[in-house]
């Protein structure tokens, strides 16, 4: 299958030559972490500590009782010192935890191996999966457990684990890829056992020969295990274009990965996966590609959930002077900070910072009716339709456009000649239409 | 004589069509009021929709049926009123005209910024990030909804990133005072008498002034000073009452940011040094 691909999409410079070779380092346990109370899409956390409490590394400090949710834990051993409002990436103030390090990172004691899989029920592992606090961690944050336990009506025979990165610059999944294969495969197995899945899919782009042949190794004696190369083209990692990709099955309009037997994981999650189960070890770290022009030591670093991004860039010698952005994420599909005053989060894949030179500030002019958006949107819509409809704020054509389906990838603002910010545009009728919806349902 | 046959076929036609015409315009005429195509030439002509309805001949359907005041045009005003009533054999109505006025004068050298936002040059869209790019978060984003939104092109954004109402255009419409995300325009009735505090910002007093240097800080100063007893703190903003005001500008004189100013002569916004051209 290596022509396996879908329609559409585009070809972004990947820069990833930048961090690619350069192994994953763990940066030191910063003195004061800032662990905001939502993390992930779904129920925010309630807090369990207090100001003054003293808690320890790995220690649940955030839970909620809604089922799409996942706890947060204690980064590092040390005294709760704020609770409280703390600006977060999604560019508005989340509640959060700020612990004081103590610097000895003392386990909680109750983090502890779980057995092996063998041992465990499929109810069971959900339950670890879920104590973890484990989410999506390509970006979506979604929760992970509950992709784990989709309705008895939607039989899951495949799980697909996203090796794409098909974001530019980002080299995170790739270096776990290349230093944690084992892992990764062990936390496929959890994810199979856990839905009673027979087939196991990892795709990587073939911009990647060496994860290729590292994963290949390692899937070496697993029957139902294979890894499939994926031509590069952006956005291949994303969910519905992955899926076509591997299996040729296409998710319908609104519908989810579960409506053809399919659930996607991302790399990291396999990987965060293998050590809840391990060794007990809930989510308290990830990797982070620190990348970008703007960057003076682009690294790939294990950073503990927390650490506030100013502290990441201060250990890659901070940022140069011609930067002019920010960005949580991929170039693609991350978002602009107005500050680095912002901790690390779940989803926090990548924090890239880009120059003058690598950004467009242009004006945007009139469309001139190119379709070049049309022919990129991998998910067949007309971006500049709907655009225009969510201009004119023309909601209900926008809806009729089918602007719910849009993925967000940017693949036809990056295209666009006229430099029309398309998926801005999209984004917001796609707000506008889930307001009208909820609107409606009262 | 074959030219003969071609007139004689042609004529005939023309006056079958003829005939034709003029039975359907007897049997299918649609009854209109002529009065209100006459209350329509009268009226300002630019479907703004101030009045409620989609355009000026609905008004005018409106107006004759009854269903809408004379007086219902804004932009008109007076004068149309006048017309429309005589049109109308009604009596006339005295309107007071309107203008919109901004109440925000922190520009880009008073007001701070957050950050660079390049993104949709929209304010409503530019409020859905983290509620706006200044540090305020109650004054005008300049990213000009009411200057769009204005059907007499009596609102441009100024030098210092404000915009600036043409008292002479404008007629009190009030679109744009709905077009604004931050609802810092109103429409007062038009003229030079009495003070006005420009700021729309109900934060208190410190992160007034951390945001702006001619915030209003909700000091009461004003309250204070004046004699008339017209100025009263709403929800930490100071609010004059034009009615009691008489113009004596002690409340400009005690006003420490400098927000307040008298109507006759309410500020431009001046550009930031390095934004003015060298001459």
């Amino acid at each position: 299958m290596g022509g396996a691909t879908f329609k559409g999409g585009v070809h972004p410079d990947y820069r990833k030559e930048l961090t690619a070779s350069l192994a994953i380092t763990a940066m030191p346990a910063p003195a004061k972490v800032v662990i905001p109370l939502q993390q992930h899409i779904g129920a925010p956390c309630e807090a369990l500590v207090q100001v003054g409490d003293t808690v320890k590394l790995g220690q649940k400090i955030g839970e909620s009782k809604g089922f799409v949710s996942a706890p947060v834990h204690a980064s590092v051993s040390g005294t709760v010192v704020a609770i409280g409002p703390y600006n977060h990436p999604l560019g508005r103030k989340v509640e959060a935890i700020t612990i004081e390090s103590d610097g000895q990172d003392t386990w909680h004691e109750d983090i502890k191996p779980h057995g092996s899989l063998e041992s465990l029920s499929p109810e069971e592992i959900k339950a670890i999966i879920r104590e973890a606090g484990l989410v999506g961690m390509g970006g979506a944050t979604f929760p992970a457990h509950v992709k784990l336990a989709p309705p008895p009506e939607k039989p899951i025979d495949t799980v697909i684990i996203n090796g794409a990165e098909c974001e530019p610059y980002l080299t995170a999944d790739h270096r776990l890829m290349l230093e944690k294969p084992n892992e990764l495969v062990f936390g496929l197995k959890i994810m199979l056992k856990a839905l009673g899945a027979s087939v196991g899919i990892i795709g990587i782009e073939n911009n990647k020969p060496d994860a290729l042949r590292v994963m290949r190794q390692a899937v070496e004696g697993e029957a139902n295990i294979s890894v499939v190369a994926l031509p590069t083209k952006y956005p291949q990692g994303a969910e519905k274009m992955l899926i076509y990709a591997t299996t040729r099955r296409k998710v319908p309009s609104g519908g989810l990965p579960m409506d053809v037997g399919v659930v996607n994981h991302n790399v990291g999650t396999a990987v965060a996966m293998c050590e809840a189960l391990h060794k007990g070890k809930p989510l308290v770290e990830r990797v982070v590609t620190v990348t970008g022009e703007g960057v003076a030591r682009p690294a790939n670093l294990m950073v503990r959930i927390g650490t506030l991004v100013s502290e990441v860039l201060k250990a890659c010698g901070g940022l140069k002077e011609t930067t002019r952005k920010l960005i949580i994420g991929g170039p693609m599909m991350g978002l602009a900070q107005t500050s680095a005053d912002i901790p690390v989060i779940k989803g926090t894949s990548g924090i890239l910072a880009l120059t003058e030179e690598n950004v467009d500030l242009s004006e945007p002019s009139t469309c001139i009716k190119c379709a070049k958006c049309v022919g990129a949107c991998p998910v067949n819509l007309v971006p500049t339709f709907i655009a225009q409809a969510a201009e004119h704020e023309l909601i209900q054509r926008a809806e009729k456009l089918h602007a719910a389906d849009c993925i967000e990838c940017g693949c036809c603002s990056f295209i666009c000649p006229s430099r029309i910010p398309l998926t801005q545009w999209i984004r917001l009728a796609k707000a506008d239409i889930l307001e009208r919806r909820r609107q409606q349902q009262k | 004589m074959q030219v003969l046959y071609a007139v004689a076929a042609l004529g005939g036609i023309g006056i079958l069509f003829g005939v034709l015409l003029a039975l359907v315009a007897r049997f299918f005429a649609v009854q209109s009021d002529p009065r209100v195509e006459a209350v329509r030439e009268v009226l300002p002509g630019a479907n703004c929709g101030a009045c409620g309805y989609a355009g000026c001949t609905n008004f005018a359907e409106a107006v004759v049926g009854g269903e809408a005041k004379i007086d219902g045009c804004i932009p008109g005003g007076s004068e149309t009123a006048k017309e429309i009533a005589a049109l109308l054999g009604q009596e006339a109505i005295e309107t007071v005209p309107l203008v919109a006025t901004v109440f925000c004068i922190g520009d880009n050298r008073m007001a701070k910024d957050l950050f660079v936002y390049d993104g949709i040059q929209d304010c409503a869209v530019a409020m859905k990030y983290a509620n706006g790019f200044k540090a305020c978060t109650y004054g005008c984003l300049g990213l000009g909804n009411c200057v769009r939104a204005c059907p007499f092109e009596a609102i441009t954004i100024g030098p210092g990133g404000l915009p600036v109402v043409d008292k002479e255009k404008c007629n009190g419409c009030g679109l744009c005072a709905k077009a604004c995300p931050r609802n810092i325009i109103q429409i007062l009735p038009k003229g030079t008498a009495g003070h006005l505090v420009l700021c729309a910002s109900h934060d208190r007093g410190k992160s007034v002034t951390l945001a702006c240097e001619v915030g209003c800080m909700a000091c009461k100063a004003c309250v204070k000073a004046c004699p008339q007893e017209a100025i009263t703190m709403q929800d930490n903003l100071a609010v004059i009452d034009l009615e009691k005001c008489d113009d004596c500008g002690e409340c400009v004189a005690a006003c420490k940011p400098g927000t307040i100013h008298p109507r006759r002569n309410l500020p431009v916004a001046a550009p930031r040094p390095q934004d003015q051209v060298a001459v």
